[in-house]
């Protein structure tokens, strides 16, 4: 029977039938879901945890495999630097049970700071990688992958991204395997496990070894596969775009590359050969047809193709006839709508991160953010956050500040979750080299941004197991943090003069803590608030809060001749940060709750 | 009917892609083969949200179709149902919820939400149909905004030649086991709305 899953869907469903154990991971779009999908489906055959960072994610499923059972992690594109560093030692050791590194790329860069081609990855780690390209591949190749890994002592890494992650295709479902390899007494092999320079540089000539084994492997493997059609021209793909050339070119000859590291040197050359124009179709980087041409192969590709940005169907086709390959298309009809109001990202109604930006854009400093909801306070109408670059970079870049000797005391953004996964080491670094400026720990009980998942500072694991809360506020006292505040964050008084306390702090770092949970954490909206237009003067403040559920009303103020507030008591969550700000007290809260769940 | 592509569109907590499951679904029920794909943005509401689902008898490549391939578009929101009108086809039917949420750039007096009017006789203008529903008004009735979505479901089933349990069954394949009678409270609701029971 066949069932409709997403990739990421398909992935979880792999790792079942290949017999994982262990899934670790740190959340982070596209790829959340796949560990989601496990901890809620198959919680009886696999572990799944969230892990800190995907370092920690990586080293912990090492750790299983060479503990006999067979691990997976998932990652979002960028963590794939974060866990690379350990993904390149296991490359060294090997493993005694499968294990799979998943990585989601983010093709068009939907919700990432950067569009990175992790396919470089198999080369510089020296990793053999996959890449499926619909939901059916997703699931097959995490199972093959497994045995592969322990049948050439490597990890295996499937390389996934957005397109795939989140489309639903038809899946035809197996068994889990038998004999799921359990643990078995640990490994004493010092010179296998420990990478130690002595031992690692004996390692690296039968990592070469294993580099030709594996190419072999690959020249007459079913993952790569040949669809011959008319042979005026042959099309080199892999992944989402590979479906995307189907539907562009429906006669021309296909090699479908299912295994992108090692490549198929032979077959390669053998399709090419046969075929009078060799076209390789790739998103983002030219690594198939650099490696391609650097066979001696004539190819067309990043000629007619960007290396960035998605090549979907319809610019695939544009593409290809401006190149004179297709016909060209018959002109489409233009529906041009003009310019739309943008809708971009914002706050949630109820958000515990509004009263601190409508602060932070008050007192006008610098502010140096991070990755999660919070950065939305860098949009209209805050604009008050002014960097952003990866995970736990807002507190390095909060300390360059100080140590360039700027004359302005700035500040730092930082979410609960991102400051257990890279913000405590740079927090410690500037209480060691004797930094000054606010770190503001922007605590919502939840990892918001990548959908809710938990970390060490809840009390629940991904399995739902009851655990451990780690305080923040203890923890960040135990760095020898000296001003450390913690505030209710939907108070806007409180959270303005702690923060005038915090900057006006000379001896070291100061942590402020904003205490309030993401309306998605409860879901219990409260009573929504409403606005008496009798008391609106339409002085327009509590639009400055920035929330979607305030807005303006068709009633207008004579004196200013500005439209007066309203709120929209389905969208309001009952948060009263508009209320607060509001200087002629217009705004109460009304004890009726709108029907939401 | 051989192959059907659908958009569904909306904001961010909308219900959207629950909607665009249960219309893939029902295509795999109905003997199609069947892809869809989800462009979702971050967690945050608010966001623009859309999914493209796609039946066929025949293998389906792409998840996705390009501009002026859509039969069937359900938008959640006036604003985004004009913002994708480029996808559909001059035969086209649109189901629209004239439910409006206007942006913040709206709200904050920097830019201005299109009157309600230019919109829908824009939408009519490039299409065959236009059904303009008020699902959210239907989901208050029932005591919950957020079946907005299965309302619009209901509607939508009744344009289209499927058996309504296959609908009803995927609705109960994709909402919580808690909502469940209110959800099938909506569809029946929808149907309703779109004449039928």
């Amino acid at each position: 029977m066949k069932t409709l899953l997403t990739g990421n869907e398909a992935i979880a469903r792999g790792a079942f039938e290949g017999g994982v154990k262990v899934a670790c991971g740190y959340p982070g779009t596209p790829s959340s879901e796949i560990l989601e999908t496990v901890s809620r489906v198959y919680r009886e055959a696999i572990y799944a945890e969230w892990s800190t960072n995907e370092k920690v994610a990586m080293d912990a499923a090492a750790g299983a495999a060479y503990s006999g059972v067979r691990a997976m992690v998932t990652t979002k594109l960028v963590g794939m630097n974060v866990l690379s560093d350990s993904l390149f030692y296991l490359s060294y050791t090997g493993l005694e049970a499968g294990l799979v590194v998943v990585v989601c790329d983010d093709t068009g860069m939907f919700s990432s700071q950067n569009e990175q081609d992790n396919r470089w990855y198999s080369i510089l780690g020296k990793v053999p990688m996959l890449e499926p390209s619909d939901s059916q591949e997703c699931k097959d190749m995490v199972v093959l992958a497994l045995r592969l890994s322990e049948e050439f002592d490597t990890p295996f890494v499937i390389r996934s991204e957005m397109r795939i992650a989140h489309s639903k295709s038809e899946v035809i479902l197996g068994e889990r395997i038998d004999n799921t390899p359990q643990p078995k007494k640990f490994p004493r092999d010092i010179e296998k496990y420990n990478c130690n320079a002595l031992f690692a540089r004996k390692k690296r000539p039968i990592i070469q070894e294993r580099f030709q084994r594996l190419k072999e492997w690959a020249e007459n493997s079913e993952l790569n596969k040949i669809i011959w059609q008319e042979m005026d021209l042959g099309i080199i793909s892999s992944g989402i775009v590979y479906e995307y050339a189907r539907e562009v070119f429906p006669r021309a000859s296909f090699l479908k590359l299912g295994m992108i590291h090692p490549l198929p040197e032979r077959l390669i050359k053998d399709f090419a050969s046969r075929v009078k124009t060799v076209l390789v179709i790739e998103q983002l980087d030219p690594f198939l047809e650099t490696q391609i041409k650097a066979m001696g192969v004539q190819a067309r590709g990043k000629d007619i193709f960007p290396p960035y940005d998605e090549i979907l169907p319809e610019r695939m086709k544009e593409l290809a006839a401006e190149a004179g390959l297709i016909e060209n298309q018959p002109k489409k009809k233009v529906i041009d709508v003009g310019n739309l109001p943008t809708r971009a990202a914002v706050f949630c109604p109820g958000c515990p991160h509004r009263a601190t930006f409508y602060a932070l854009a008050k007192f006008k400093v610098p502010v140096t953010g991070d990755i999660g909801c919070y950065n939305l306070g860098s949009l209209p109408p805050f604009n008050a956050q002014h960097t952003m670059g990866s995970m736990g970079s807002s507190l390095g870049q909060l300390h360059g500040i100080f140590i360039s000797g700027s004359p302005e005391r700035a500040v730092a953004t930082i979410g609960d979750s991102t400051f257990f996964h890279a913000g405590m080491p740079p927090l410690v670094n500037m209480v060691h080299n004797r930094s000054k400026g606010v770190v503001i720990i922007m605590d919502n009980s939840t990892t918001a941004m990548t959908g809710h998942q938990d970390h060490p500072g809840m009390d629940r694991t991904l399995m739902g197991e009851p655990t451990e809360r780690v305080d923040i506020q203890e923890l960040v006292k135990a760095m020898k943090v000296k001003l450390v505040r913690s505030v209710n964050a939907f108070n806007v008084k409180e959270v303005e003069s702690t923060l005038k306390e915090c900057l006006a702090w000379e001896d070291s770092p100061a942590v402020m803590i904003t205490k309030g949970e993401c309306i998605f954490v409860s879901r219990k909206p409260k009573p929504a608030y409403a606005v008496d237009l009798e008391k609106c003067i339409a002085c327009e403040t509590c639009l400055k809060v920035g929330c979607p559920a305030v807005f303006k009303s068709e009633e207008i103020n004579p004196k200013n001749k500005r439209k007066k507030a309203q709120i929209d008591p389905v969208l309001c969550n009952g948060c009263g940060v508009c209320s607060q700000v509001c200087p002629t007290s217009a705004i109460y809260q009304t004890g009726k709750l709108e029907a939401k769940e | 009917m051989k192959a059907l592509n659908f958009l569904i569109c909306g904001v961010g907590g909308q219900g959207t892609v629950v909607a665009s499951d249960i219309v893939a679904e029902v295509g795999l029920k109905a003997g199609y083969h069947v892809k869809k794909s989800d462009v979702l943005g971050l967690a945050v509401r608010g966001g623009s949200v859309i999914s493209h689902v796609r039946w066929n008898k025949e293998e389906i490549h792409a998840p996705m179709v390009g501009t002026g391939e859509i039969d069937i578009m359900v938008a959640f929101e006036p604003l985004e149902g004009l913002r994708r009108l480029i996808f559909m086809k001059d035969s086209g039917t649109v189901v629209l919820n004239t439910q409006k949420i206007p942006p913040v750039s709206v709200n904050i007096g920097k830019e201005e939400y299109p009157k309600e009017e230019e919109i829908f006789a824009r939408i009519k203008g490039e299409v065959r149909e236009l059904y303009l529903v008020d699902a959210l008004k239907t989901a208050l009735e029932l005591g919950n905004s957020r079946v907005t979505n299965t309302v619009l479901i209901g509607f939508l089933s009744t344009l289209l030649q499927i058996p309504p349990e296959f609908w009803r069954d995927a609705v109960r394949q994709f909402v919580a086991p808690k909502y469940l009678e209110v959800n099938l409270k909506a569809f029946e609701a929808g149907r309703e709305m779109g004449g039928m029971k």
